[in-house]
């Protein structure tokens, strides 16, 4: 509860509303006790008398009634009805869509078509038809806007406790021989409260708006009596003439409702779990880069990136996702970069051509460099310019990485267009060759398919086929075949090896399968806790693995055939990347670490062809690996 | 295509009848006798048990709901007493002005909804955002009839660009320009609520859209961010932004009622409220049905707009 008011009252506009909604609400409770004129006095004599009168604050209205004191005892009207219609239409909706959602089967099924039917009106005009039946007067113009409300209360809380009433603590409340009202309300009921309150503060100032429509509409207070809506409707005569008398409630109606509308949005944003931390922050179209020190000079290979640090900043933590990395790939050689989830390869990849999403993230030093230009300080019309044209991704999972709407064709064909214009004939036709590439069946056919009309491994060719539009000199590919089943990992992965023979292309493959490696890499990096801790060629690495991890990630690959080894998982977790250690980030789940390992950085020692980040490196017989 | 657009028409039959009920039960709730509410305590008699013959009181009621509903196919909606003419050919005349009104409010909520939603989203925390987070704010808390007024005393009261009311000049006009003079405040005040309200959704529909993989796709495409925007994350993001849009035409259908009354709008709504406090049930009961109906025949148009959107739904 406090943890919710303190986001509630984070939540500015929130507490703004909170305060000028006690406010009004102070003022409404204190009204009767206040020196005031009776509101229903008239005194034909002093009409419309203008504000800041003498005895009348804020004048007169068309009998010579006092504004402000109409105001007061209209404002305490219109809130007491509007909320009353809320808590009626809360409490009747949620019991009904508590108990249909409960229940479920029949019952469900013919309150929820009664529901659908009322929800199939138009809102004010079911509100009217009542009103029409009960005819004109406060309470019935109140029971007309709680009752159209129902349907929308008894339709949420009913989704809500579907969900719940399958669950495994609902399960065991029956064993315990709990009884349907019994469960109800000791289980359903608390969890179903956050929603019905967050419904609730979210329609409440629609019922006070609706009540007062109502009687604006003079179908609801009748004179005497007057609410908000009321004074508002008989004072439109006078509109034009005396424009005050119109202006004062109508204000007063906009207030509250602001207030109220304030305060829910508060209320909901600290209740929905999602929107917590600023989760629902889109990302920008480049990521943003703040290095602070000079970065380094970019290099004259086809692709290189040194010292490349990539952060994410959230709320107060900083997750060190990439810290310092160097690598370097030529044209027609497969450089794989391998690790496991979390240590950062991923989002390397991402940031060669800036589509780290940000915010969170931040370039925040070292450089990218494409044919000796650096990347990392490129305008985002460079960047542009060079993502799918020069610099090529594939991702994983190809269903929530092509776009669901369009057909694979226009998403070839605008993978072309995007870089230069081909006439649409000829792009549809290059569409089509791109699709035989990637050997798919039948490709004239399929270039009108959508995504979900693929299975897995054609949408994965699909994505190759677009990473290869525009013949690019790069393909980065972040685990494609890692959402695919072995016979067509193995496909995949052929059909990349001989694209990359047949057009020279550098590939970056990132994986945590050494497998894989073994089969695609010319040269592999090991990658731990956003470093690279062992690099060297695959043969080299694959026969001899230096590092501790390495010689570890290893002996977790099952062998076939072989059947004799023991599979060995790494005992521990990799560090959380906002809390890195000092020293080596490994030492913690490393049998040979020794103190010394523990104190400050430790370099990747280059050593021929080879580098390893490691004190004291391992030898291939060195380790018996013990359980 | 057709196959679709049959099954929903189909599956519109029993919400119609439904409508039809629940519309005709709701008026059977009235209390007392409808003959003495319509004639008066003093009514004789024979007058009574007239009226009671011409409105088919005299039978039970789930009789009488098929004699309503059997008239209704024939489209005889019955007499209104108060204006003393066939119901139907007040409704349709009534009709015409409302759906000029709400149409063209609903045109603007759609599109400066959208629009502003958009931009919101592709600017989020930007100043853009910040300021149409405001006006949207103040748009949904503003109440229609209050917008209306404020609106007659600046524009027209005031500045005199606009007529103060109605929906035609009185002398002369009558033609298409003379309606738009008229319309401009009317439609723009029924329209902001409805505005706002899509804003909202189609902004943070926009912000869950572009957080999607198949956006950082586009973008690893190197497609233009103007077509990320307006091409791959709004088509995406209509498929939650129609629904919105469905309810909000029933919100202008209905909520023009206000908005007719404040700019004395000849339209369906006020003939509603003028029936409703003179006890003529018939034209009430004419008048909700029918656009009810129209309603639900407009949702159809809806779905149907969203399966040629999301190719995911027929199949």
């Amino acid at each position: 509860m406090i943890q919710f008011l303190n986001l509630l009252f984070r939540n500015r506009l929130a507490g703004l509303g909170a305060g000028m909604l006690v406010l009004i609400l102070l003022i409404a409770l204190i009204t009767p006790v206040l020196p005031l004129p009776d509101p229903n006095i008239t005194a034909t004599a002093d009409r419309f008398m203008s504000p800041f009168s003498e005895g009348h604050l804020l004048g007169t209205d068309h009998l010579g009634r006092d504004l402000l004191s109409r105001l007061l005892s209209g404002t305490r009207l219109s809130l007491a009805v509007g909320v009353a219609a809320a808590l009626i239409a809360t409490v009747i909706g949620s019991s009904i869509g508590i108990v249909a959602g409960f229940l479920g089967g029949r019952t469900d099924n013919i309150i929820m078509r009664l529901v659908d039917m009322l929800m199939a009106f138009p809102y004010i005009l079911l509100a009217l038809a009542i009103v029409a039946a009960l005819g004109p007067g406060l309470n019935n113009a109140l029971i007309a806007v709680a009752a159209v409300n129902v349907p929308f209360f008894a339709r949420n809380i009913r989704g809500v406790t579907v969900g719940l009433a399958n669950k495994e603590f609902v399960d065991a409340a029956r064993l315990n021989g709990m009884s349907n009202g019994q469960i109800i309300f000791s289980e359903i009921l608390p969890n179903v409260l956050p929603v019905i309150v967050i419904a609730m503060s979210t329609t409440i100032g629609w019922m006070i708006l609706e009540t007062a429509g109502l009687s604006f509409l003079g179908l609801g207070s009748q004179p005497p009596q007057a609410d908000l809506g009321s004074m508002l409707g008989e004072a439109r005569a006078a509109l034009i003439t005396f424009p005050h008398t119109s202006v004062v409630p109508g204000i007063m109606i906009f207030l509250i409702v602001m207030s109220i509308n304030l305060l829910g949005d508060g209320v909901r944003d600290a209740i929905d779990p999602r929107l917590k931390s600023g989760a629902l922050s889109r990302p920008l179209p480049a990521t943003i880069v703040e290095r602070k020190e000079v970065p380094p000079t970019p290099d004259k290979d086809l692709l290189s990136l040194q010292e490349l640090r990539t952060e994410f900043h959230v709320g107060e933590r900083v997750y060190k996702a990439v810290g310092g990395v160097s690598l370097k790939v030529n044209k027609g050689e497969c450089l794989g970069i391998i690790g496991e989830s979390g240590s950062g390869k991923s989002v390397t990849a991402l940031s060669v051509m800036g589509l780290v999403a940000s915010p969170p993230g931040k370039i925040v030093g070292g450089t990218v460099s494409f044919q000796g230009k650096d990347l990392v300080g490129a305008s985002y019309n460079e960047l542009r310019s060079l993502r799918g044209d020069r610099v090529a991704y594939i991702f994983q999972d190809p269903l929530s990485t092509l776009h669901p709407l369009y057909t694979v064709g226009d998403q070839l064909i605008e993978a072309m267009q995007a870089h230069r214009s081909v006439p649409q004939k000829d792009a549809q036709a290059r569409a089509v060759e791109l699709l035989e590439a990637v050997r798919i069946p039948n490709a004239a056919q399929r270039v009108k398919n959508y995504p979900h009309e693929m299975s897995g491994g054609m949408r994965q060719r699909v994505s190759i086929a677009m990473a290869l539009a525009n013949e690019p000199d790069v393909i980065i590919a972040d685990e494609p075949t890692t959402a695919l089943d072995v016979t067509v990992q193995a496909q995949i992965l052929s059909l990349l090896n001989d694209l990359r023979r047949e057009r020279d292309l550098a590939i970056v493959f990132i994986t945590h399968d050494f497998g894989v490696v073994a089969q695609l890499c010319d040269r592999v990096a090991v990658m731990y806790a956003g470093q690279i801790v062992e690099e060297g060629p695959t043969a080299a690495i694959l026969d001899d693995p230096q590092h501790p991890y390495t010689k570890r990630l290893m002996a977790c690959v099952p062998e076939l055939g072989g059947g004799k080894r023991e599979l060995h998982a790494i005992a521990g977790l990799p560090p959380a990347v906002d809390q890195l250690p000092q020293g080596c980030a490994f030492a913690a789940r490393c049998e040979f670490a020794q103190e010394v390992c523990r104190q400050g950085g430790i370099m990747l020692e280059p050593k021929g062809e080879r580098a390893v980040r490691c004190l004291f490196p391992v030898n291939a017989d060195q380790i018996e690996v013990t359980l | 295509m057709a196959a679709y657009i049959l099954k929903r028409l189909i599956s519109a039959i029993p919400v119609l009848f439904g409508i039809t009920l629940i519309v005709f039960l709701i008026m059977a709730m009235i209390p007392g006798d409808p003959a003495t509410a319509i004639l008066g305590a003093y009514a004789t008699p024979e007058n009574v048990a007239k009226i009671n013959r011409d409105l088919g009181l005299d039978a039970p009621l789930f009789q009488r709901y098929f004699i309503w509903l059997g008239n209704l196919f024939t489209g005889d909606l019955g007499r209104s007493y108060s204006l003393n003419r066939p119901v139907l050919h007040e409704i349709i005349e009534r009709f015409h002005a409302t759906l000029v009104l709400a149409g063209s409010s609903f045109v603007l909520c759609a599109v400066f909804g959208i629009l502003a939603g958009v931009v919101s989203a592709a600017r989020q925390y930007g100043w853009a955002d910040k300021a149409i987070t405001f006006t949207v704010l103040i748009g949904i808390s503003i109440p229609s009839f209050f917008l209306g007024m404020v609106m007659i005393l600046v524009f027209a009261v005031r500045l005199r660009w606009f007529p103060v009311s109605g929906m035609y000049a009185i002398y002369g006009g009558g033609d298409i320009l003379d309606l738009l003079r008229h319309l401009i405040m009317p439609a723009l005040a029924l329209a902001a609520v409805a505005t706002g309200v899509v804003a909202r959704m189609s902004r943070s529909a926009m912000l869950e859209v572009l957080r999607q993989d198949y956006i950082r796709t586009a973008r690893a495409k190197g497609v233009k961010e103007r077509k990320v925007i307006l091409g791959h994350a709004l088509s995406s993001a209509m498929v939650n932004i129609i629904p919105v849009l469905g309810i909000q035409a029933g919100f202008v259908l209905s909520g023009a009622v206000y908005i007719e009354m404040v700019f004395q709008w000849p339209g369906i709504g006020r003939m509603l409220v003028d029936a409703i406090l003179k006890r003529d049930i018939l034209l009430v009961q004419g008048g909700v049905v029918f656009v009810a109906a129209c309603y639900v025949l407009f949702n159809i148009v809806v779905d149907v707009v969203q399966s040629l959107l999301d190719p995911r739904i027929k199949s």
